[in-house]
């Protein structure tokens, strides 16, 4: 079902749309956000000066860390009692960054993630059991208005106690599952290890899944142990922009529709930030065209993907991105070779004899890089040489991939940690 | 007679040997025999118990890696040579020995565990040679 009218405009609608969106969003943020009104006239820049889309390129970026100096609120654009909720990203590095919801902003996001969870294939009939963490972070809260609009039920059972979590999914008959691609796997791990088949005990079919990369293997890994009539797709967003939202998957599964009537996107050259012409890879940068509270101009994702405006078969006319190749901070650089660890997760899941958990550890030994590769074995063998094999299997699979030697860590099944948020797969030893 | 041989993988970290041990004696799983080969980074620990299937199944729910395999168990006399001869039936049979470890037994007689390349056929041989195999049941017995 296609929920919003919005996302079936002919192009010339669309844009014309965007353009006013756009020129009345820099005109506000001229106005009333002082950081902005600096970096424009910075270069000169006035709002008048912003009469086509094209313009939209002498705009300044807006970085993370732009968020971070003008912490908690110098970059909003109302004044803080017209705020009704305040997110911010979980600051891992630094200061959190902060985003705020005016009552007009949070109607959008409903709207954004009604969109994507139709996309997702759901409805009104679904009992939807959200496993993002309630919270500060955005994805639980996002996703359950969204779908709570729509008129499916809300399991609000956050992460933490999988074997509850599975035991309302029984009883409850969940349908739809919201969750961290990881996390799903270890969900159904821990229904079978209570003697619970996800394929035959469990209803669910289908797998809202963001927060991280869905790569076509972990979506593969996905359909192993859900089962293969689950319509596993993923979406995209981030707090800065909207939380969930931004981006999803529909059924064909072709790239994820941007509502770009509220994000207009374009893909840039990471290194020197020059706009790249439609279908280049590069990193995607957004600009909050319809939001209040803080509405960001060209805001660096350092997201790696690429656009693509060709109409899809769901009859959607929304601009489509890439399933994320990366994201250019995670991008590791070793002996000088740019690794994404999306590529090893391929690797990994491509070999039948090994599980889905894995770790990478890039360590330095003497001048040079040594990457190691932790991975359990999913089979047991009482032969070293088929260990052996595993071994060489996965090495040989990296050097063609990436160019490089690693080293396989072979352990046993539930020896690495799982994770119910965001997976932390990469220890980066090298700078400590 | 063919006799359920229990290997486990363990990585080479301290402790781990201790924590197959721990579910096994929590799981009253009796080992008659041990012998652990190693590499730099793992190592499979092969077990003669007296209930291999119990302590395979709680192995793997503890979240080992486990699996029984086929293998031979013979009894020798101490005497010089009498490995010797044993081995000659089976390489004659034109079976290779995988691997070998002993199985500790009171006595006058000791017994040795072999894996090879046709345990079928090796069980075969042995009893046409007029050697004795233990089974399980024996296994079970010690």
């Amino acid at each position: 079902m296609i929920w919003s009218k919005q996302e079936v405009l002919p192009r010339e609608e669309m844009q014309k749309l965007q353009l006013s969106r756009l020129k009345e969003t820099v005109k506000r943020v001229y106005e009333n956000v002082p950081p902005y009104r600096a970096k424009m006239d910075e270069v000169g820049l006035k709002p008048e000066d912003i009469k086509s889309l094209d313009d939209l390129k002498k705009l300044p970026f807006t970085t993370k860390q732009d968020m971070r100096d003008n912490y908690p609120f110098g970059l909003f654009a109302v004044s803080k009692d017209k705020l009704l909720r305040i997110h911010a990203s979980s600051g891992t590095t630094g200061k959190p960054t902060v985003v705020g919801y005016t009552k007009n902003d949070m109607d959008m996001w409903t709207e954004c993630v009604s969109r994507i969870a139709c996309m997702g294939g759901a409805t009104e009939k679904d009992v939807a059991q959200i496993c993002f963490g309630y919270g500060m972070f955005t994805g639980a809260l996002g996703l359950h208005y969204g779908l709570e609009n729509i008129g499916a039920t809300i399991v609000p059972s956050s992460t933490g106690n999988s074997e509850k979590q599975i035991m309302y999914m029984k009883d409850f008959e969940t349908s739809l599952l919201v969750a961290t691609p990881s996390y799903a796997l270890r969900l159904a791990e821990v229904a079978r290890e209570m003697g619970i088949d996800p394929k035959k005990d469990l209803k669910v079919k289908i797998g809202l899944v963001g927060s991280e990369l869905l790569t076509d293997a972990m979506r593969a890994e996905m359909h192993k142990y859900w089962g293969d009539d689950m319509l596993v797709t993923s979406n995209y967003g981030m707090s800065e922009l909207v939380g969930p939202g931004v981006s999803g998957e529909c059924e064909y599964l072709d790239g994820m529709h941007i509502n770009e009537d509220f994000f207009l996107p374009e893909i840039i050259n990471p290194e020197t930030g020059e706009v790249l012409p439609e279908g280049e890879k590069g990193e995607l940068v957004i600009t909050c065209i319809k939001k209040e509270g803080i509405p960001l101009i060209r805001y660096r994702t350092k997201d790696i993907t690429r656009l693509n405006y060709a109409p899809c078969k769901c009859g959607r006319t929304t601009v489509r991105m890439d399933n994320l190749s990366g994201r250019s901070d995670d991008m590791l650089k070793i002996r000088g070779v740019n690794v994404f660890p999306s590529q090893i997760e391929e690797v990994i899941f491509s070999v039948e004899e090994l599980g889905p958990h894995y770790e990478i550890i890039v360590e330095r030994e003497g001048y040079a890089d040594k990457l190691t590769v932790r991975v359990e074995l999913n089979v047991a063998t009482d032969s070293f040489t088929e260990l052996e094999n595993i071994s060489k299997k996965v090495k040989n699979k990296l050097r063609i991939i990436l160019g490089l030697d690693a080293k396989i860590k072979l352990e046993s099944p539930n020896t690495l940690q799982r994770f119910e948020g965001k997976a932390k797969r990469v220890k980066d030893l090298r700078s400590l | 007679m063919v006799v359920k041989q229990l290997s486990v993988f363990i990585e080479n970290r301290q402790g781990r040997l201790g924590e197959v041990l721990d579910v096994l004696k929590n799981n009253n799983v009796n080992i008659l025999s041990i012998s652990l080969a190693d590499t730099t980074e793992y190592g499979i620990l092969r077990l003669i118990v007296n209930n291999p299937e119990l302590g395979k199944d709680t192995l793997l729910k503890e979240g080992f890696s486990a699996l029984l395999s086929d293998v031979v168990i013979i009894k020798i006399t101490h005497e010089t040579g009498s490995l010797q001869k044993f081995l000659k039936i089976i390489s004659d049979a034109d079976i290779s020995i995988e691997y070998m470890y002993g199985l500790s037994v009171e006595g006058a007689s000791a017994s040795i565990v072999l894996k090879t390349s046709d345990t079928i056929k090796a069980t075969t041989v042995l009893t046409e040679n007029g050697i004795d195999t233990l089974s399980g049941e024996d296994i079970s017995k010690l």
